[in-house]
């Protein structure tokens, strides 16, 4: 029971940072690696926020959600701007962020064991019937993803959401509609890195700590969420793609649970991580072969 | 009104494969004007339509809307007033949106793409008629994604979209060549109908000799970044298939193809 809480619980968060990885990966057309930097970023900003500042845990999100969002936007202007690479745009944030994130946390660990989050403060706890109290942590998470997620819906429908979806289609377009392509980007990596940064902050909370290395990989599980997610959700009609993104997510963290459980050592976690992506996008691209046959 | 003025244009300057394209390069397309642009391959057709919607840059010389420089202006603000159908049809559309949504995004071409909703409910049976007259069936797909429609049946919508706007040019490049004969037709006479409808400034560059001949009200023949023909008004009417041909070859053979 607790391994299946804590799956969801770790699915549902990566899961946020999935739908930002998503919005680059899948809708921009853009592997952005900032993502290893904007997960702990997120975190580090909450937990000093928390530690430093004594700031309300509920504000730690929008906080982060926007600190996540000026690092796409620095990643965007380098791309756009400077005209650097892709790849390399993200790869040259990823590496400054590391530094940042340590400055910000104040070091590579950061434990906020003993003080109020999001999911363990008074509000929270004065609503919470004793029999939830398990649950607690689901479905707050459950909360906040649903929000995320919705929020992404109702955006990718509106004139400007339609643009960015038109930007990663073909960028021609997008000229020919009188509308600077580059602009359209730079608010797509901010929406995408600023998903990636509420994650983080919601992970250090239910972790109750930061720690520097949890960035590393981060980019590969999202991207494993949002491969398993839209290849097997793809002939289900009703479920919208955000939300199989999701469900991805939580069906790669059950995946690592699984192997972990089989008692591989949770040294070899991030060799795991690299492998079963390898095999997910191996098994995806069969799949297109046949349907292209 | 467009004027071209002493435009000149090098690539790769300075290095051995330097190669001047434009030297002194002028044109003025009036309104009302349907120009059709012919000539061989790396005769500076398709460049002159670049450098019209600003995809790539003069070295010197003046490009003037209604009298207006816009030579130093960026293309996606210059394309704001310039409708462009591409050889591609997957450059005219959103391959992976629907029919309806497509359309939405292109009406809205000039005003802000802000957080209203993409899709007005209400403008769907206007799109619906518009797409009828086509003869397409495009009116019952407008749930349909746009990448799972032929090549013909794309173009012809990215003609629409590139004409729903109030626009002062349309800007065809080459934009039958990757169709088939049939769908060529249709397109072609499809374009027809909209340049006089609209009475919309066109600019077409084609291929298809006959096509150049058949359509508009002005031939232009470039060649090594010249205009070396240019009928307009009765002259052009006079002209036939032939004669041009008769013309293309003779510079075909000056240049060793």
């Amino acid at each position: 029971m607790a391994l299946l809480l804590s799956v969801l619980e770790q699915g549902m968060i990566y899961g946020i940072l999935a739908l930002g990885v998503y919005i680059t990966y899948k809708i921009l057309d853009f592997p952005d690696l900032t993502v290893d930097g904007s997960f702990p970023f997120g975190a580090a900003i909450t937990v000093r926020l928390i530690n430093g500042f004594g700031v309300p845990a509920i504000l730690t999100l929008p906080i982060a959600f926007l600190g996540g969002a000026l690092v796409g936007i620095c990643t965007g202007l380098i791309h756009v701007k400077l005209k650097v690479r892709d790849l390399l745009s993200g790869i040259i944030m990823m590496t400054g962020l590391y530094t940042i994130n340590l400055w910000v946390a104040g070091s590579g660990y950061v434990a906020i064991f003993d003080k109020e989050n999001i999911f363990n403060n008074s509000f929270v706890n004065s609503i919470t019937p004793g029999f939830l109290v398990n649950f607690k942590n689901v479905i707050i998470i459950f909360l906040i993803t649903m929000v995320a997620k919705y929020l992404l819906d109702w955006y990718m429908s509106t004139k400007s959401g339609f643009l960015l979806r038109a930007v990663g289609d073909n960028d021609t377009i997008v000229t020919s509609l009188g509308v600077d392509k580059g602009l359209v980007k730079i608010v797509g990596l901010s929406i995408a890195n600023g998903l990636v940064s509420l994650s983080g902050c919601i992970y250090a909370q239910q972790q109750r700590s930061f720690e520097i290395s949890i960035g590393t990989g981060a980019v590969v599980i999202g991207l494993a969420s949002v491969i398993i997610g839209t290849s097997l959700f793809k002939k289900v009609t009703f479920f919208r793609v955000t939300s199989s993104v999701v469900v991805g997510s939580i069906l790669y963290k059950a995946c690592v649970a699984v192997a972990m459980f089989a008692g591989i050592s949770p040294n070899a976690i991030k060799l795991i991580t690299a492998v079963l992506f390898l095999i997910i996008l191996v098994i995806s691209m069969d799949r297109k072969k046949v349907k292209a046959c | 009104m467009l004027e071209l003025i002493n435009i000149n244009k090098n690539y790769n300057p300075g290095s051995v494969n330097e190669l001047c394209l434009f030297k002194d390069f002028n044109l003025t397309v009036k309104d009302g004007e349907f120009v059709s642009v012919v000539g061989s391959n790396g005769s500076g057709k398709t460049s002159m339509l670049n450098i019209i919607c600003g995809s790539i840059a003069v070295d010197s010389g003046k490009i003037l809307i209604n009298g207006e420089d816009i030579t130093k202006q960026k293309d996606y603000i210059r394309q704001r007033r310039i409708g462009r159908v591409y050889q591609d049809p997957s450059k005219g559309t959103c391959p992976s949106m629907t029919i309806l949504e497509n359309m939405s995004i292109a009406e809205n071409k000039g005003k802000p793409y802000n957080l209203g909703r993409g899709v007005n409910k209400a403008k769907l049976e206007t799109y619906r008629e518009m797409l009828r007259p086509l003869n397409l069936g495009l009116e019952d797909k407008m749930g349909v994604q746009v990448g799972s429609l032929s090549g013909g049946q794309r173009q012809a919508l990215a003609l629409l979209m590139a004409t729903m706007t109030p626009i002062d040019f349309l800007i065809l490049d080459e934009h039958t060549a990757a169709l088939d004969p049939k769908t060529a037709e249709i397109i072609m006479e499809l374009t027809d109908q909209v340049v006089k409808e609209k009475k919309m400034t066109t600019i077409m560059v084609t291929h298809n000799l006959r096509y150049a001949v058949e359509y508009g009200n002005r031939l232009i023949m470039m060649h090594e970044g010249k205009a070396i023909l240019d009928k307009a008004g009765e002259e052009k009417k006079s002209i036939n298939t032939e004669e041009i041909m008769g013309i293309f070859n003779k510079i075909s053979v000056e240049c060793g193809n």
